[in-house]
């Protein structure tokens, strides 16, 4: 019993609670307002028939390519101009100009660039990922204490030992924390984005429910976002604390 | 080995805000800071130097030139007849806090300028070696953070001293350790000095630090810094400060020269 996350089941209960008690005494309909005993037997029906698996694998692909995408080729552009000013100077104002365009403006270009289906929803993802990573990556860079070059110059560390032994491993910690918040934006994206531009996954799940007029299985959508979201955070919120990472924290 | 000629040595920062021209003065920037001006300075292979001086005199910028960190804006420092143009493993510097790489472990840390050494056994066994020497032995893989600050420090000189360097360079070496760590770290360096016999060059502000350590004691004044005190130290080792006359004097004069008149 001391290992069940005791407040976390106290909060959830009492949000089903409410739920229940709103959705039965709120005046909307069943239909309008599906109350959670219903919602559980419809997750039920669509986990058993395979639709919540295909859809829930559908977003998460997407955005795990689009992720990792932003990702190998975000950092290293974050780290090369975070140590040549000029670049920064030349390309900084570009990327902060670019990063406020929300993905979802770019939902008409990319359908066009690259159709419907898995590419345009990557596409997307990439972007919502691709420029907070690199800018993270310069900040972080920017932020790592000089002393550390001095080491590096001191023990005649080479170009590529000086990135890997003090570049990459003092902007870790800064980094993980980057990447926890890009991706809760790259799953918030992906949603969006199949709302529109794709034929599945969970965004689509919850659009087609909603033309289907089942409420009960938009809600169940939205749960399920919810599981993974909070999945995919727990996870990364675990690497954060690993004990390398904690123990270079100290600047 | 560790012979150190510094001729001429002068370090000025422009400071930009500050747009009135100076008299003389030719370049329209700014106002110059001197920093310190025509240093001339000599130290002999294996000699312990203090730097000692109030702070903010520029004694850790020069330093850092000597080491090759920072460029003068005239005049050379030569080491064994080359003359410095860059940092060097033969010449290496304990930073004042948080020299040590906090993702590394105390064996990565001391294992940095061994890393080239192809023979693993060899430089296992090296870096074990220093490891004990500075005792540390236990906490090998324990990170600096897990660390207390004579720990770390020590940690530091390991590393320092694995590489086998000519000239160790010290800046403010005991900063932030509590008075008996300080203490204690203060005579393991002394012992290191003595029986390696490298050249040590160590700024610090505590005039008894300087007394009780140095072979040559060099005392500047604020900036632009100046050197009012140049002194080979022939004292024997371990030194009292009160119980050996020449040294209580030679201490009042410092703390006279450096203004602090009442001495506890």
């Amino acid at each position: 019993m001391k290992h069940l996350p005791v407040y976390p089941l106290i909060s959830f209960f009492i949000i089903i609670a409410i739920w229940a008690i709103v959705a039965k005494y709120s005046g909307f309909s069943a239909n309008v307002l599906p109350g959670p005993i219903i919602v559980m037997e419809s997750f039920k029906e669509l986990i058993l028939d395979g639709t919540l698996l295909k859809h829930s694998v559908a977003s998460l692909y997407r955005v795990t390519m689009g992720f990792w995408l932003g990702v190998f080729l975000g950092i290293p552009l974050g780290i090369i101009i975070g140590r040549i000013k000029l670049l920064k100077k030349l390309l900084n104002p570009v990327i902060q100009f670019i990063r406020p365009i929300s993905p979802l403006a770019w939902i008409p270009l990319a359908m066009l660039w690259f159709g419907i289906g898995d590419k345009p929803a990557i596409f997307l993802i990439f972007l919502s990922s691709f420029f907070p990573i690199v800018v993270a990556s310069f900040i972080a860079v920017e932020s790592i204490n000089p002393i550390y070059f001095q080491v590096a110059a001191n023990f005649n560390l080479t170009r590529k030992e000086l990135v890997s032994k003090i570049i990459v491993p003092a902007i870790v910690p800064d980094l993980v924390t980057a990447l926890r918040l890009t991706i809760a934006i790259s799953w918030l994206v992906v949603v969006a984005a199949e709302m529109i531009a794709v034929q599945s996954g969970l965004g689509y799940l919850i659009l087609d429910s909603r033309n289907a007029l089942r409420m009960d299985y938009v809600m169940v959508g939205m749960i399920v976002i919810g599981i993974i979201g909070l999945m995919i955070d727990v996870t990364m919120y675990y690497i954060s604390q690993s004990e390398s990472i904690v123990a270079a924290k100290v600047k | 080995m560790g012979k150190i000629k510094i001729e001429g040595l002068t370090k000025h920062y422009v400071n930009r805000r500050h747009k009135r021209r100076d008299p003389g003065d030719e370049n329209g920037y700014g106002k110059i800071i001197n920093v310190f001006k025509d240093i001339d300075l000599e130290f002999e292979d294996g000699e312990m130097v203090c730097i000692l001086g109030p702070s903010g005199c520029g004694k850790s910028t020069m330093l850092r030139i000597i080491a090759g960190f920072d460029s003068a804006t005239s005049g050379t420092v030569v080491i064994d007849g080359e003359t410095v143009v860059g940092p060097s493993p033969d010449h290496v510097f304990v930073f004042q806090q948080n020299g040590l790489l906090p993702w590394m472990t105390v064996w990565q840390n001391v294992e940095l300028g061994l890393r080239n050494i192809k023979n693993e056994a060899l430089r296992n066994e090296t870096i074990q070696e220093y490891i004990d020497m500075v005792e540390l032995s236990g906490f090998e893989h324990y990170f600096p953070s897990q660390l207390s600050g004579g720990m770390q420090r020590r940690a530091e000189l390991g590393r320092a001293l694995a590489v086998n360097p000519d000239i160790l360079y010290m800046d403010e070496p005991f900063t932030g350790l509590d008075y008996l760590t300080h203490l204690k770290i203060r005579e393991e360096v002394i012992n290191m000095h003595t029986f390696l016999g490298k050249t040590m060059v160590m700024v610090t502000h505590f005039i008894d630090d300087a007394l009780i350590m140095a072979d040559r004691i060099i005392v500047f004044n604020e900036s632009p810094a100046k050197v009012i005190l140049h002194k080979k130290l022939e004292y024997s080792r371990p030194r009292n400060i009160e119980k050996d006359p020449g040294l209580s004097d030679l201490r009042d004069e410092v703390f006279m020269m450096l203004g602090v008149s009442y001495v506890a």
